[in-house]
């Protein structure tokens, strides 16, 4: 009985709980309008607080918009910051009372502290509403001519903000010319500030070199502000400068003589921009020992962003990737700085080892292959595939690391480690393929069939297929490891199918004896039963070849194949020039041209295209692009597809 | 450049949100989390950089708290992560620590130091010194309101005019950090010392600073002989306030420092080095236990004492009941880290000193594939550096003339220091003696 009151007194409890804070939601916005309306200043000060507090995880309260202007007016400079912050938030949802803050915001352009000239600028610029526009146009030409610098600096990155709100204004009132002219300023950083205006301007005109052209004379004064200007006025100076087209090699050669300093520099942004200067004047530069000199003085701080944290050595990885393409010889004797630590994000592993591969020269290949090996022995499947795959493409780009590679392997195979057998055993075929006539063949089939019993994955065991039929000769049983397969062939995956029929011909044509009742039953099935129409096409085409001319059958199956080539992944010579040209962009970190992911903004809200611009960006994707994270992926599956076309 | 900028918690909800060109909508970082997450399924990994729908998403994680840039041009990747660094930076300069409740506990002043820090996009600046001088926590009001200190736009913009010490000093703090990757038979894979001068400045005015090291470029240049040892550093990079054409002509070191802490220089040499403390190791795994031996080397002069030492030895995860013996030195089984730690106070250099270790195993263990982390090292050579770069003197000239001492130290110490494990043999006949 007593319980039973307790249990309705507490669900009653309960709902008005509930209703409290039902109301309590539904009325928080009114609690705040009544607050920002109080006679106290503390308390305003508080909602305007909670305000912004409540704009940041979302809520909407563009409702309390007139109640929060009317605190504008106030000499303390906290609210007068956070009340700026709610205009650049929702002036756009309400165009036509923002009017009620111009007041405001043109008597603080004109306050004798500098602080609250550029604040007022600098947040009008930020509103993105067409109707301020000509209340700004008056302080915004009296900052521009302001005598305190830090002024100027805000003034001419207000410029670009009014150009891309409205071009005709910004020119008419003579404001892209003061930007202009402020390149001229004695402050290094109104300087920086003025290039990067000019730049995003000439970039929004459509980057045809209408706003902006530099010339020699430009570019001496520029040279001589990148001295004196902060980190990140530097970067603007020296992406401007990297776009210029020097007038003369003379001139070429003496931008990269004064930009060499840079490389020295702590940020790790403005050595990257450098060596993209640099990168880029090759073209200008023609005197091969100043070209030399330049290269090598890339490397070392290159080398050094690889002590950065993870971030900047991912970015710094995916862009150190390009140079090699470029300049092969490089960076090959630093093979040692990109041996992958343990505790190295796996993203930073895969282009460590992506590099690494890349790099490596004939004289430092062992040494790489003893680092891979351990990687193969570590416990992170991909990365496993990743280094086993990485041995493999070393051995095809260096014959003379083919026996220490094909030691290793085999070594990797006796490992017995699942994951690591099936890469291994793919890899072991390719070097093969690549290397027909090669002394370690016997060796490596050998290995092969010992493991047999632990080669499990269709890739795997089409490559052991394919190496029993090519080199019968070597092991013992063949015919009987093949007759094996063929029992399973109905339900096998089409890649093992496509693997047996090549090796099973061959086998007969090498001994007709022994292979004969192998090759037809193998043929019968594959024409009769197999349900995939290629496997059935290629039964057929041998059951007929080896029918009607056996001697040209055997020219034909056992003729000598190119050597499969090397794999490394390369950009095509266009979209390489275009990314190194954008070095340190985000192109270049996704190794993908800008107009694949940069779109054409539709309305000024900047919705994007949505998803029919997602789609066809991955289309288009190139090979060497698709995965940026896991170079290994899209040419495993390319090993996987037994090249029996050739072997034809 | 970056459309804008947030601060998010661990479940990607907006701590800080900054729009700085209307160009995104906001509520574009709400796929932030999402396309991360799915990421890390397909590859395993958070990568720094996404893309998605036109959208770039640059991010990095300090602590509970993701920083994160949004742009929607082909924008320098580079300076963007940078400038979430320098972001970084800054908080924790001014709130001790960057993690979710000191975000929320400060969201006003955060959104100063962000609407001072980047314009329309564009880092502007991020010294955190200067900042503190215009931004702070007090409020104030408009009459006493501070102004932007000259340093903001000066060209030497690290340093404010009008600083006073009753007592001039800097102290020089040379410190090495050794990288070494050791194979299980003790070859050094790779190795590189990489070097850092921290200077403690405390100077009144605005004085200027010259600073001599034993630079083999600069001896060869000036075709001076050096008496002792010369050293040639790889790759050094400054601070921004060292003058660096000048040190490209000719390789003078001249500044005006930053008032206080600061990293004047970084350095690197690719020497081949023996590592200064090697570990050899023997590992035997029978069923029911484990068994190591640890040899550690002090591979240095004697007259240096390494001190702080420890060796942190990887075990199974299954292992359990240790058992240590050790000539020198305590042992400690930490299960949580699935090692064990070494612990010498000091380790004179030339000296060796045995572990050895016995862990019991279950008897029954998956075959899956072990982790095998390396051994790490941790210590600490004081009055030593490896690559024996030596300050020869430290000019400071202010216009008032006062006299100032410079103090300089010298340290070396583990950087990233990796002995990789030997697979541990399974022979039946032990090699190992009893404990």
């Amino acid at each position: 009985m007593m319980n039973e009151v307790i249990q309705t007194s507490l669900a009653r409890l309960q709902i008005m709980k509930a209703k409290a804070l039902a109301a309590l939601r539904k009325g928080e916005n009114y609690e705040l309008r009544t607050e920002l309306n109080s006679e106290y200043k503390e308390r305003r000060k508080e909602a305007v607080r909670r305000v912004i507090a409540n704009m940041t995880v979302g809520k909407d309260v563009s409702g309390l918009f007139t109640d929060v202007l009317k605190n504008m007016h106030t000499d303390d400079l906290e609210i007068k910051k956070l009340i700026y912050l709610y205009l650049i938030n929702y002036a756009k949802t309400q165009p036509d009372l923002v009017i009620l803050a111009i007041n405001t915001f043109v008597k603080d352009a004109e306050d004798s502290n500098p602080l609250l000239r550029a604040l007022a600028i600098r947040t009008m610029g930020c509103l993105h509403v067409q109707e301020v526009l000509d209340y700004l146009c008056d302080p915004l030409r009296k900052c521009l001519a302001d005598a305190n610098p830090y002024v100027r600096k805000t003034a001419v990155m207000c410029v670009a903000k009014v150009y891309d709100l409205n071009r005709a204004v910004a020119e008419e009132n003579g404001f892209v010319d003061a930007v202009r002219g402020a390149l001229a300023d004695s402050n290094a950083m109104v300087v920086a500030n003025s290039v990067s205006a000019l730049s995003e301007m000439s970039a929004m005109a459509g980057g045809r070199g209408d706003v902006w052209r530099l010339d020699t004379a430009t570019v001496g004064t520029l040279l001589t502000a990148v001295n004196e200007c902060a980190e990140w006025g530097q970067i603007a100076i020296l992406e401007a400068l990297a776009e210029y087209r020097p007038a003369s090699e003379r001139e070429a050669e003496g931008v990269c003589e004064r930009v060499l300093a840079r490389l020295q520099h702590a940020n790790g942004s403005v050595v990257l921009t450098t060596v993209r200067l640099l990168l880029r004047y090759e073209q200008y530069v023609k005197r091969a020992d100043l070209l030399a000199q330049f290269a090598k003085k890339m490397v070392p701080p290159l080398i050094t962003l690889l002590a950065s944290e993870p971030e900047i050595q991912y970015v710094a990885l995916r862009n150190i990737n390009l140079i090699p393409q470029r300049h092969p010889q490089l960076l090959s004797k630093e093979i040692r700085a990109f041996f992958c630590k343990y505790n190295d994000p796996i993203y930073v592993k895969y282009e460590k080892v992506d590099v690494l591969v890349r790099i490596c020269s004939g004289s430092n290949v062992d040494a790489l292959l003893n680092e891979l090996k351990e990687y193969a022995k570590e416990v992170d499947v991909d990365f496993v595939r990743c280094a086993v795959q990485a041995i493999g493409r070393l051995t095809l780009r260096h014959e003379a690391a083919a026996d220490k590679a094909v030691d290793v392997l085999v070594e990797l195979l006796q490992l017995r480690a699942d994951h690591v057998v099936q890469i291994a055993a793919v890899v072991l075929t390719r070097i093969l393929r690549r290397y027909p006539r090669s002394q370690f063949a016997a060796t490596v089939v050998q290995a092969l069939c010992e493991h047999a019993d632990c080669i499990r994955e269709p890739d795997a065991r089409a490559a052991l297929v394919w190496a029993l039929g090519e080199y019968s000769e070597h092991v013992a049983g063949a015919a009987g490891r093949l007759s094996g397969v063929a029992d399973g062939l109905v339900e096998d995956d089409s890649g093992v199918q496509l693997a047996l029929l090549g090796a099973v011909v061959k086998f007969f044509l090498k001994n007709p004896q022994q292979g004969q009742q192998l090759v037809v039953r193998v043929l019968k099935t594959a024409t009769e039963k197999c349900a995939n129409p290629d496997v059935r096409d290629r039964a057929y085409i041998y059951w007929r070849l080896l029918s009607a001319d056996p001697a040209a059958a055997k020219t034909i199956a056992l003729s000598e194949r190119p050597p499969c080539r090397d794999d490394v992944p390369a950009l095509p010579e266009p979209l390489l020039a275009e990314l190194i040209a954008e070095l340190g962009c985000v192109s270049s970190v996704l190794q993908k041209p800008a107009r694949q992911f940069v779109y054409a903004r539709t309305d000024r809200a900047g919705v994007p295209r949505g998803v029919a611009g997602a789609n066809d960006c991955d289309d288009d994707d190139d090979d060497a692009s698709a995965h940026p994270a896991a170079p290994g992926a899209a040419a495993i599956a390319a090993d996987g597809e037994p090249e029996l076309l050739i072997a034809l | 450049m970056a459309s804008s900028v947030f601060l998010l918690d661990l479940k990607g909800k907006p701590l800080i949100a900054r729009d700085y060109r209307g160009d995104i909508p906001l509520a574009a970082i709400d796929r932030f989390m999402p396309l991360l997450q799915e990421r890390e399924d397909e590859e395993g990994t958070g990568l720094p950089v996404l893309t998605e729908n036109g959208v770039t998403y640059l991010h990095l994680r300090e602590k509970d708290v993701y920083l994160v840039a949004l742009t929607r041009k082909n924008a320098s990747a580079m300076t963007l992560l940078q400038f979430l660094h320098h972001l970084c930076k800054v908080l924790t300069e001014y709130f001790n620590a960057l993690e979710e409740e000191s975000i929320r506990d400060n969201f006003v002043i955060i959104y100063e130091l962000l609407d001072e820090m980047m314009d329309y996009g564009v880092p502007q600046i991020t010294e955190p010194k200067i900042l503190q001088e215009y931004i702070t926590q007090e409020s104030h009001i408009l009459e006493i309101m501070p102004r932007p200190p000259l340093a903001v736009t000066n060209a030497v913009s690290w340093r404010s005019e009008g600083i006073v010490y009753r007592k001039n000093e800097v102290f020089l703090d040379v410190v090495e950090s050794i990288n070494m990757l050791v194979s299980p038979t003790g070859a050094v894979l790779s190795s590189d010392i990489r070097g850092a001068i921290k200077m403690k400045v405390y100077l009144s005015g605005m004085p200027e600073l010259r600073l001599g090291l034993n630079d083999k470029v600069m001896f060869e240049s000036t075709g001076r002989t050096a008496k002792g040892k010369a050293v040639e550093m790889e790759d050094i990079r400054f601070h921004q306030c060292v003058r660096l054409s000048k040190f490209e002509s000719d390789r003078t070191i001249s500044f005006i420092p930053p008032d206080g802490e600061f990293e004047l220089m970084t350095y690197r040499l690719n020497a081949q080095l023996k590592p200064l403390i090697l570990c050899e190791s023997v590992v035997e795994s029978h069923r029911g236990r484990i068994e190591y031996m640890v040899k550690a080397k002090a591979q240095f002069k004697q007259r240096s004492t390494a001190s702080g030492v420890e060796i942190t030895v990887p075990v199974p995860s299954d292992a359990d009941s240790p058992k240590f013996k050790t000539t020198v030195g305590s042992v400690k089984y930490v299960p949580e880290r699935q090692a064990f730690v070494w612990k010498m106070k000091q380790f004179q250099g030339g000296k060796e000193a045995l572990l050895r270790a016995h862990f019991g195993l279950p008897s029954i263990r998956d075959d899956d594939p072990e982790r095998r982390p390396p051994i790490a090292v941790k210590f600490e050579i004081p009055y030593f550096t490896t690559s024996g770069i030596q300050v020869r003197y430290l000019k400071i000239v202010e216009k008032s003339g006062y006299q100032a001492l410079p103090w300089v130290r010298y340290i070396t110490k583990n950087g990233d220091y990796q002995l990789r494990m030997p697979d541990p043999s399974t022979s039946a006949t032990s090699r190992l003696p009893p404990i």
